[in-house]
């Protein structure tokens, strides 16, 4: 428990909710009547309302990017490392806001709100949402909070395709793109570990079709499952072996199932935790919205032609040992970029940290990241 | 502005598209951008000096240039790419060249002469490898993995056939002198190169 809040943290925040009654047809071809956004915002809007910043946040993010809600919370928000007063998206000249997608469950609405339509908690019946939506949904918010374009979008992972999505589908809207260890569709793989943790979900007796609330219950086992699958996948094989090895917690092998190696006690300590702070509807929700993402499908597969109409200048940053979404899949990005004749700068960073490095202040990353952000924030800001 | 500098920007026509290779702080691209209108990118392998560009408001990749620029740029996209003071420590230096004028309508090279009297000097009566001002390396740690004098590199233009626009060359001072014209091989220590595909 911090007694004192760090001099770079933003400091106490308190989120607010937004009602949206305005109806969102979503890709699926479902609709939203109304709907309820949580959000955080720190630093000032300026007078010119020039210097907004949105975070887009990745698959079990909220938005609770920076900061503390309480002088007892453990951790700040999930960003902390990278928004800050001097920190690179500097909120004594930003105003920077972050969101909890729709389908989350954080206080958005999503699987675990209640359904006006039957009283009852959506659970499963909440609607797929896409990528697309929800950058639909965030262009509503800027309208709502006074904001005709963003000084610059940033996202890391899924928060990175959102970015890419804003470009896309909103060219005016934002003036530059921070896309951060990111892909500009799912690989196979991908799809495969996304389906595994899904299996894992539903093979949960306590699963109930995805009506567990109503059944008083949750699916902790198969969420906890799918959840060390991810942390294996956000893990680099050399990050893993310099954190854990092969390291007993006994000391020695005591021929049983119970945790032996530390790395089998890391990773039901996250699966048990996250269960306690995470809905499986909505990592269900989440991991389709990775896999259904393909800005370029609309444009015959060719990501070149998808992002012919961006006006945005572009950051895309990777990480060496990120295996989920590797520097190859970043050059797939710049490369279509350069091939459209954007103004794009490439970073890729030597890290060890596999895809988790995005959200860890690695000094050649952040430098980059403070430069980059710099610039934004000095440049001449001719709104649209 | 530096002397290899103003060779170069005479021969950029104002509104092009550049890139250049290995570009550093992105010094240069960032004077013609000012004098020339030029747009384009820098590719650097040191994410350092990646910042230093970002600062100045440069596009730049972080890339190796060893791997070539194929992975990255379609053919034809510039109007010119640079490389000074590159070449040399480049592994595959014939693949690079093509690739340049592949992917630009003209390539423009800068290198160290290694013809030049002082390394002749050097390693004829010392019996050494050349250490100087423009080759400040001993020979076991020295970047420069592919020297070549002024003739050797016509000779290879001449095998890549490629054309020689233009020919400049420039001492450690980095001034032109109108000595140099009449036996570069010998008297300049570092040459310039404007080229095309034939």
């Amino acid at each position: 428990m911090p007694t004192a809040l760090p001099p770079d943290s933003v400091g106490l925040v308190i989120p607010q909710t937004l009602h949206f009654d305005e109806p969102l047809e979503l890709d699926s071809g479902k609709t939203l009547p109304h709907y309820d956004l949580v959000i955080e915002t720190y630093g000032e809007l300026n007078a010119a309302r020039s210097n907004a910043v949105l975070i887009c946040h990745a698959l079990s993010g909220d938005h609770h990017a920076a900061g503390y809600h309480s002088m007892n919370d453990r951790k700040p928000g999930w960003w902390d490392s990278a928004i800050g007063p001097g920190k690179p998206i500097d909120t004594t000249r930003f105003f920077v806001v972050c969101l909890n997608n729709l389908g989350g469950c954080k206080g958005s609405t999503g699987p675990t709100s209640i359904n006006p339509e039957t009283g009852r908690i959506f659970g499963a019946d909440f609607p797929m949402v896409t990528v697309n939506d929800w950058v639909q949904s965030q262009e509503r918010l800027m309208r709502r909070l006074g904001i005709v374009q963003w000084a610059a979008v940033i996202g890391g992972s899924l928060g990175g395709m959102q970015v890419m999505q804003w470009a896309i589908s909103f060219p005016q809207a934002l003036r530059h793109a921070l896309v951060i260890a990111a892909a500009p569709k799912l690989s196979a793989q991908n799809i495969a570990f996304n389906e595994v943790a899904r299996q894992s979900i539903f093979a949960d007796p306590d699963f109930h079709d995805g009506h567990y609330l109503e059944h008083d219950t949750l699916p902790r086992k198969g969420l906890m499952l799918a959840r060390m699958l991810g942390h294996i996948t956000y893990l680099s094989d050399d990050a893993m072996r310099a954190k854990f090895g092969r390291e007993l917690r006994a000391g020695k092998i005591n021929f049983g199932f119970d945790v032996e190696f530390q790395v089998e006690s890391y990773l039901r300590y996250q699966g048990a935790s996250f269960v306690d702070r995470f809905d499986a509807n909505t990592y269900l929700l989440m991991t389709k919205a990775l896999d259904y993402f393909d800005p370029a499908g609309e444009f015959e597969h060719d990501l070149a032609r998808a992002f012919a109409a961006t006006e945005a200048e572009f950051l895309v940053a990777s990480f060496t040992t990120d295996w989920r979404f590797s520097p190859a899949r970043s050059h797939e990005i710049v490369k279509a970029l350069l091939k459209a004749g954007k103004r794009v700068t490439y970073a890729e960073v030597e890290s060890e940290h596999g895809h988790d490095a995005f959200l860890v202040p690695i000094p050649d990353y952040m430098n980059v990241f403070r430069a980059y952000m710099g610039r934004v924030s000095t440049e001449d800001a001719t709104c649209a | 502005m530096r002397v290899d500098h103003a060779i170069i920007s005479d021969w950029i026509k104002p509104n092009s598209r550049v890139l250049d290779l290995g570009c550093g702080d992105c010094a240069l691209l960032r004077e013609l951008r000012q004098s020339l209108n030029t747009t384009g990118y820098g590719l650097e392998i040191s994410i350092d000096k990646l910042a230093r560009c970002v600062e100045g408001g440069t596009p730049v990749i972080q890339a190796n240039l060893d791997q070539g620029l194929s992975p990255w740029f379609e053919a034809q996209s510039f109007d010119y790419v640079i490389m000074t003071h590159t070449l040399q420590a480049m592994r595959h230096p014939e693949k690079l060249l093509q690739e340049m004028v592949h992917v630009g309508r003209e390539a423009i090279v800068t290198f160290p002469n290694m013809g030049y009297w002082k390394n002749r000097l050097q390693f004829a009566l010392g019996g050494r490898m050349p250490v100087t001002k423009t080759l400040p390396y001993g020979w076991f740690d020295t970047p420069n993995i592919h020297l070549c004098t002024v003739r050797d590199f016509e000779a290879l233009c001449e095998e890549l056939n490629l054309r020689i626009l233009g020919r400049e060359m420039v001492d450690s001072q980095l001034q032109s002198r109108p000595l140099m014209r009449l036996a570069p091989n010998l008297l300049a220590e570092t040459a310039v190169y404007r080229l095309a595909a034939k």
